[in-house]
């Protein structure tokens, strides 16, 4: 009995034991490597992005701010004659007749005028950039590539500021931003979320409440899944053809007489955001139905067992109780289409605008293509503007993101403790 | 519902029983049952009096749940459940063609195996189920009523407003039964009632029955036949023949089919030598 067993000799049992121990310990470091990996990947990505939104760059001045008016080193210290006397002097008779049209140089302010003499007469120009851990390692470099170029002058540039964020586009990488690809972004997320969200949510509730459980409904079923996993420029292609082509007049907002500006021939802010729509409409879809399917049947048998209607069932009591889920499933459909780039190329976006889309049948831009523009240029400080703006459309999803956990758990809250 | 309705013949409306009339509420004829091809319960055939509790006992699979479910066409909600035969409500079909089956769910109300109140605070369980019938009272009273009738106003009246998932269980089925009532249903189908809850709850649940008695007709599923033995005045025995389709073995008042079982299969089921 001491040393023995059904399973045999003790220092057997014990043996068994530690390889079974050894085989868990295995899977463990396994499965931890894995998640290590990619946190280490995300890391890196992350870094690589960072480094690019900081570092020196070496610029130089087509004219230098100190030949303009004598004992004054810096714009900033001009004061305010000398600042409307060197804009009357150095600005051309074209440039300056068409700013004091739009408003005369004394009622400007000195911000104003400062940033009109940067940019028609010093012309500062990034010769070249760094990123953040060049800037760290080898400054010496920066320093003598600023001593072969006579006149240049280094700063250390955070490419994304405030000014980024609001500036229009610009060829030049110094003053470019992405106010027009912003707010492209934000009317083409608009006009998707109207679209694909009641078509969606509608869809789903007549596949998982109503219909039957039939070949026809099955194919439509399995159609959906495949719908959703259907690469994103195939719905650019169907955009293009349906919204940009054949529904032109609609599209491009010709039918209707109140457009002033029908130059984008349909390939407009709704043309867009109605690719998008079907491109995440499997995606809600889907996801609403997930969302359905947890309700607890003995929730719409107790409805109906004191008399509900089906629909008052589904109103009152189905939907209350999934909602959350719906918006979340709802809101991460609306991430990825925020990031597509590919459909919306297809279907022609614009690639420079400066004029901010001023409806739904406005040109566009979005921010994943003036990301993608950027980084395909050669100049080097695109790459910066690039990888500003990178961060720029992360912190928007981010923000979305967060607005989808906190309106979850805010509902799951008030169901908890409902009154 | 109207008469018009009617396909099958007018049934009696009273029937003789023990020496004494009674009044019939619902009569099952020839109850077919099938699960898309599966034949789940044959030719049952039965009538439930007016303020009587009926209970329907047999072994698992029997179909006594799946009849139950027929009374107030709660079948309709399981696909591929097809029935055949016909249920009278005071002598109307509730199969007719025009009958609409929402109206019969507020008619003969319902109260499940596992509690299932509502998501929603405990007066709005109850306040739920009337505003969407229609009800224009005063929604106060009828919550205070119907939680009375229910035997639960006592230990809720303070917190009306609270979650009712966060009552315990044999409360919550209390609440449900209080939900089935605030509709005014004339006949309450329970299904298994006290199954999932401990015996002190059980035995509320129990006491609650003999009370709804007498203001409604009530067909109780059990699988405790001491359960009802207590409770009910009539008993159907539901037997599975070697198809698995569950039949009528025997219907009679419960003393009578305790005590003195026409069938064997009934004597050996209620003396515990099978189920």
């Amino acid at each position: 009995m001491a040393d023995t067993s059904a399973f045999g000799a003790v220092t057997e049992i014990q043996r068994f034991m530690d390889a079974r121990k050894r085989l868990g310990l295995f899977w463990q470091v396994l499965f931890v490597f894995a998640t290590v990996l990619a946190v280490l990947f995300l890391i890196l990505l992350l870094g690589s992005i960072l480094d690019s939104v900081f570092g020196y760059a070496v610029i130089l001045n087509e004219v230098d701010p100190s030949t303009l008016i004598a004992g004054r080193d810096k714009l900033e210290d001009f004061s305010r004659e000398e600042l409307i006397s060197v804009a009357t002097e150095r600005l051309s008779a074209g440039i300056l007749r068409r700013v004091d049209y739009e408003e005369p140089l004394v009622e400007r302010s000195d911000r104003d005028l400062r940033s009109l003499i940067e940019q028609y007469v010093i012309k500062p120009r990034a010769l070249r950039t760094w990123g953040f851990a060049e800037s760290m390692i080898h400054r010496d470099t920066v320093v003598s590539f600023m001593e072969e170029n006579n006149g240049s002058y280094i700063v250390f540039k955070n490419w994304l500021t405030p000014e980024f964020i609001v500036a229009d586009q610009s060829s030049d990488p110094l003053k470019a931003g992405i106010r027009t690809a912003l707010l492209g972004s934000l009317w083409i997320i608009l006009i998707t979320l109207l679209f694909a969200f009641p078509i969606g949510v509608g869809a789903a509730i007549y596949l998982q409440e109503y219909a039957r459980d039939n070949r026809l409904n099955r194919i439509l079923q399995l159609n959906i899944f495949n719908l959703s996993a259907v690469p994103s420029i195939i719905y650019g292609l169907l955009g293009l053809a349906v919204f940009v082509r054949a529904m032109e007049p609609i599209t491009s907002g010709s039918l209707f007489s109140n457009v002033i500006d029908n130059t984008a021939n349909g390939r407009t802010i709704l043309s867009g955001g109605l690719t998008l729509g079907l491109l995440v409409l499997p995606i809600i879809i889907i996801n609403t139905q997930e969302a359905l399917k947890a309700v607890p049947d003995s929730l719409r048998m107790s409805s109906y067992g004191i008399g509900a209607t089906k629909w008052q069932t589904i109103w009152h009591q189905v939907l209350p109780v999934s909602i959350d889920r719906i918006l979340t499933g709802t809101i991460l459909a609306l991430s990825r289409a925020l990031g597509e780039t590919a459909p919306l190329v297809v279907i022609g976006a614009s690639t420079f605008i400066s004029v901010d889309p001023a409806g739904i049948f406005s040109k566009f831009t979005t921010l994943p293509i003036q990301i993608y523009q950027w980084s395909a240029r050669p100049q080097g400080a695109y790459r910066n503007i690039a990888a500003a703006a990178i961060v720029a459309l992360l912190i928007l999803l981010l923000v979305m993101n967060s607005v989808a956990i906190y309106t979850r758990d805010k509902i799951a809250r008030k169901k908890r403790l409902e009154a | 519902m109207n008469s018009a309705a009617l396909s099958n013949q007018e049934p009696k409306m009273v029937s003789m029983d023990m020496g004494q009339y009674r009044k019939r509420v619902l009569q099952l004829a020839d109850v077919n049952i099938y699960y898309g091809a599966f034949h789940a319960v044959k030719d049952a055939s039965l009538e439930i009096y007016e303020k009587q509790v009926t209970a329907f006992i047999g072994p698992s699979g029997c179909g006594k749940s799946t009849v139950l479910r027929s009374i107030n066409r709660m079948n309709d909600m399981i696909p591929g459940a097809t029935m055949h035969g016909s249920v009278f409500f005071h002598g109307e079909n509730l199969y007719g063609l025009q009958v609409d089956p929402v109206l019969v769910r507020r008619r003969i109300g319902m109260v499940f195996q596992k509690p299932n109140p509502f998501p929603k605070s405990i007066y709005e369980n109850i306040a739920w189920g009337a505003r969407i019938n229609g009800f224009t009272g005063n929604y106060d009273q009828l919550v205070e009523q119907s939680l009375k009738d229910a035997a639960l106003w006592d230990e809720v009246k303070d917190k009306l407003k609270q979650n009712a998932l966060r009552l315990s269980g044999g409360q919550q089925q209390r609440l449900c039964i209080a939900r089935a009532i605030a509709v005014s249903p004339e006949v309450i189908l329970m299904d298994e009632p006290a199954s999932a809850l401990d015996p002190i709850a059980t035995g509320r649940i129990e006491e609650l029955i003999l009370e709804l008695k007498k203001d409604y007709s009530i067909v109780i599923v059990t699988h405790n036949m001491g359960q009802a033995s207590r409770v009910s005045d009539y008993t159907a025995f539901f037997m599975v023949d070697d198809h698995r389709t569950g039949y009528l073995q025997e219907y009679a008042p419960t003393e009578q089919l305790f005590l003195n079982p026409t069938h064997k299969k009934t004597e050996e089921y209620i003396s515990g030598k099978f189920g």
